[in-house]
């Protein structure tokens, strides 16, 4: 061995982006907990913990498939018309029963996931104009099949089940977005297609000098979002009994917000599936407490302020983020300082 | 060391684009536990010819023998699974993955179908300890320095079992120690049998690690020599296709020396910029054309931006127009009178969909705007002045620029900075990918304004632009002023001997 031992001297810089992010996500998560209990007596009741769960389990969705998208450097933009329009198609087939809700509301997170896919991956259009027309289309669809009004779902049927009913004490789509953010972490932190997707976002250029698969890990990272958002739709039409087709309006900026509160880079690369679900549950729990608040009646807030204290929360969180990115990609751009 | 089977050989290839050779003939042949140097002036076709056998590119013609297998890869990952890893200039990494992230990816190592992370950990500390570095390979790669960078990139290039690494300029971003560091590294390949293809322009980095060296001229091989056996002057020779005996003996001076210099418009002194500008001084007179020869990464262009204020200086001097500034960016420097018209007119110097009209007064778009609109009458006579007296063919003021010649393109930028009344223009390549015709017109303009009283800072690697336009030339070698020759010294071969660092060098400074 001829190499000298010279090199461990070498400075290490510091800088621990991700590291901070999930710091502040989980701290506010933990204050605002906090907060509700000691403030309110019944914030920690069953019934308003398996509600809140109940409620944004559809957002835990819509966000997780966001999050790969995200740490692609992509963004997708048409998984709140894709849930409508789910919600609708599942509504239209809940009458056949569960599955053929369930499946039929899959098909269109398939076909518009496939879409969007298709356009970036082979026609090489950006994420946000191949979305934006994703979306357009999932929006239209769905008005056209809902004749622009609600449309009832089947109580004959056991297809509400998968929106309104409890297994084992706890609400179904809490379950189902448990084994989502399970899936959703052992597939980034534990197979090589959770690594490609982060090596594309940290660097595709260098991703693909590496040999990785950089279209296939971008084509599944679309289709997986159109398919967890049109889950969410399904829960959405079982959960309120109709299939609405002017729901999911915003959810695709609920979604790209959850994620960037839960430390997730829009330019791609570092990501956290837990952190986007404790994002999740910090924007729904502001709706909560706002509510709580009101209850009080101490002060008489309407729900549109919960929009104002999100949007604060989402400053905050981005401000302190951008300038740990900037200390990061600084240091790594490196040579001349 | 000729060894009865070499382990590359590539013969005869040819690569066209659209028609034009890129390679023509170009040869190469690399034994095992070999490191081998490839040098050659930009666009002389080394990586052209790298690309060719990582499969990058097809090649039209010739025959590439590896480890006595005829091959043809059809892509980079395809040469790393043959046992041909590539280093690139730039990390091609990625920075917010771990270091064993980063030696592991797309061969992840599994268990029980999911990742196996104490195990990449290991082996990858494992790997690296091998290049003697031990760090904490769960960090993200950004924490780390960029030498170590650089090892990462290397110790993932080896552990394919590569038979054979490319490092394209792997040096460029490394300090001195840290080149130290590599060329340990590179050693250590040679005495485990991996052969090595190293490429720099760095002519004393050459010497310290490779055992032969081949050179490379317009997409051919012109020279093939152990390291010992050549010696640097006609390495430059080589490289730059001049007579080893024109070097030797200086030939003579082009012209005198027009000598109508005037007060100075900058001086610089002790400059330094970054890794790439150590120790600089130059010095430019108003009605003078100088000129900065060196090798590519000799730290021309860097010097310039530092003078510019887009890039700050570390340290040393530097006086505009006879007062000591420390320009910032570009504005500082702007509203003392310089112009800067940068290398890469693609890149950062037209704007392709604006008209010749908005291209060309971009500069002083601020003096042209009253009350926050800008002033059309007065930007069009300036506009119309500048097009008749600089001979800019286009159909009108709104033509796009994207629609003119190279040629033309260049006298716009020039225009731009004229318009704007420079005391000191610095050119960087002026004439680089314009047609013959265009190149006399923009010298022979270059000179009109360097008369009227302009001073110029032109750099060049046209040894011939060098030579006859400039009224004094420094020429610099990593990042450091090695020469400062008169016009009437500044010839072919003193420059060259300069680049070269060869003896000559210091006898002519200061002439």
């Amino acid at each position: 061995m001829t190499v000298s031992t010279q090199s461990p001297a070498l400075p290490q810089r510091p800088s621990r982006i991700a590291w901070a992010a999930q710091q502040r996500v989980l701290i506010a998560l933990a204050a605002l907990i906090l907060f509700g209990a000691l403030r309110y007596e019944h914030f920690l009741g069953a019934y308003n913990v398996l509600s809140v769960l109940r409620y944004n389990s559809m957002f835990a969705l819509t966000s997780l498939g966001m999050a790969f998208v995200i740490m692609t450097a992509g963004i997708d933009l048409s998984v709140g018309t894709t849930a409508a329009c789910a919600c609708v198609v599942s509504a239209l087939l809940s009458s056949y029963g569960l599955a053929a809700g369930l499946f039929g509301g899959l098909g269109v997170g398939l076909v518009v996931g496939v879409l969007n896919a298709f356009m970036v991956t082979r026609m090489k259009i950006l994420p946000f104009i191949a979305t934006l027309a994703g979306m357009l289309i999932a929006s239209g669809t769905g008005l056209l099949l809902a004749n622009n009004q609600s449309v009832s779902v089947s109580y004959d049927t056991d297809f509400t089940w998968l929106g309104q009913g409890d297994w084992l004490g706890f609400p179904v789509p809490g379950w189902i977005a448990i084994a989502a953010y399970v899936y959703g972490s052992v597939l980034l932190n534990y197979t090589s297609f959770g690594r490609a997707v982060l090596a594309v976002g940290g660097n595709e250029e260098a991703a693909r000098l590496m040999g990785l698969p950089v279209d296939r890990t971008l084509f599944w990272t679309y289709v997986q979002s159109g398919l967890f958002a049109s889950l969410a739709g399904v829960i959405l039409a079982a959960q309120f009994g109709a299939g609405q087709p002017a729901e999911g309006v915003g959810w695709e900026l609920f979604s790209i917000a959850a994620v960037v509160v839960g430390g997730t880079l829009l330019t791609g690369g570092v990501g956290s599936v837990a952190n986007t679900l404790a994002g999740v549950l910090l924007l729904g729990l502001i709706f909560n407490v706002l509510n709580f608040e009101n209850g009080l009646g101490v002060i008489s807030l309407s729900a549109y302020w919960q929009s104002v204290v999100r949007g604060v929360f989402l400053m905050i969180v981005v401000m302190a983020g951008s300038g740990a990115a900037r200390r990061a990609l600084r240091t790594a751009a490196g040579p001349g300082g | 060391m000729p060894s009865p089977s070499p382990l590359l050989v590539m013969r005869d290839i040819d690569k066209r684009f659209q028609g034009v050779h890129a390679l023509a003939k170009a040869s190469l042949e690399v034994q095992p536990g070999e490191v081998m140097a490839l040098v050659g002036q930009n666009g002389a076709g080394k990586s052209t010819l790298i690309k060719v056998l990582t499969g990058a590119y097809s090649r039209d013609d010739g025959s590439i023998t590896f480890a006595g297998q005829p091959i043809a890869f059809a892509s980079p990952m395809e040469a790393q699974r043959g046992g041909v890893s590539t280093i690139y200039q730039e990390i091609n990494l990625v920075p917010f993955r771990s270091v064993a992230e980063n030696i592991f990816l797309g061969r992840e190592r599994r268990r029980y179908g999911l990742l196996d992370w104490p195990r990449m950990n290991a082996e990858a500390a494992e790997i690296l300890r091998r290049f003697a570095i031990t760090v904490d390979v769960r960090k993200p790669l950004m924490d780390f320095s960029t030498a170590i960078q650089q090892m990462v990139a290397i110790a993932r290039a080896v552990s394919f079992q590569a038979q054979l690494v490319i490092m394209d300029e792997p040096t460029s971003s490394l300090d001195e120690r840290e080149v130290e560091v590599l060329f340990d590294v590179m050693r250590q390949l040679r005495a485990e049998g991996v052969a090595v293809i190293f490429i720099s322009h760095r002519l004393d980095e050459l010497y310290q690690v490779c055992d032969r060296v081949t050179v490379m001229r317009d997409g051919r091989t012109v020279m093939t020599r152990r390291m010992d056996e050549v010696d640097k002057l006609s390495l430059v020779a080589a490289m730059l296709g001049r007579d080893v005996e024109a070097v030797r003996s200086r030939e003579t001076a082009f012209a005198a020396a027009t000598g109508r210099a005037g007060g100075d418009v900058l001086s610089v002194e002790g400059l330094k910029v970054g890794r790439r500008v150590r120790d600089v001084g130059i010095e430019v007179r108003s009605g003078q054309i100088v000129g900065l020869a060196g090798l590519l990464g000799s730290g021309r262009t860097e010097t310039a931006r530092a003078v510019f204020g887009a890039d700050p200086a570390d340290a040393g001097a530097i006086r505009l127009m006879g007062r000591a500034v420390a320009p910032q960016e570009p504005a500082d420097a702007i509203a003392l009178g310089v112009g800067y018209c940068s290398e890469d007119r693609k890149a950062d110097g037209i704007i392709p969909d604006m008209s010749v009209r908005e291209n060309l007064t971009l500069a002083i778009l601020p003096r042209l705007v009253a009350l926050g609109v800008v002033d059309e009458t007065r930007q069009r006579a300036i506009v119309e002045t500048f097009m008749k007296r600089l001979a800019i063919k286009a159909s009108g003021p709104e033509q796009k620029i994207r629609e003119l010649s190279g040629g033309n393109q260049q006298k716009v930028l020039l225009a731009r900075w004229l318009c704007a009344d420079p005391k000191l223009l610095i050119l960087d390549e002026p004439t680089r990918g314009i047609d013959v015709g265009a190149k006399a017109e923009i010298q022979a303009l270059i000179r009109e304004l360097a008369d009227q009283g302009l001073g110029v800072l032109m750099i060049s690697s046209e040894l011939e632009e060098i030579v006859e336009g400039a009224d004094r030339v420094y020429v610099l070698s990593d990042g450091r002023t090695v020469a400062d020759l008169p016009h009437a010294q500044a010839t072919a071969s003193a420059i060259m001997a300069a680049m070269a660092h060869a003896g000559g060098a210091s006898e002519n400074a200061d002439g």
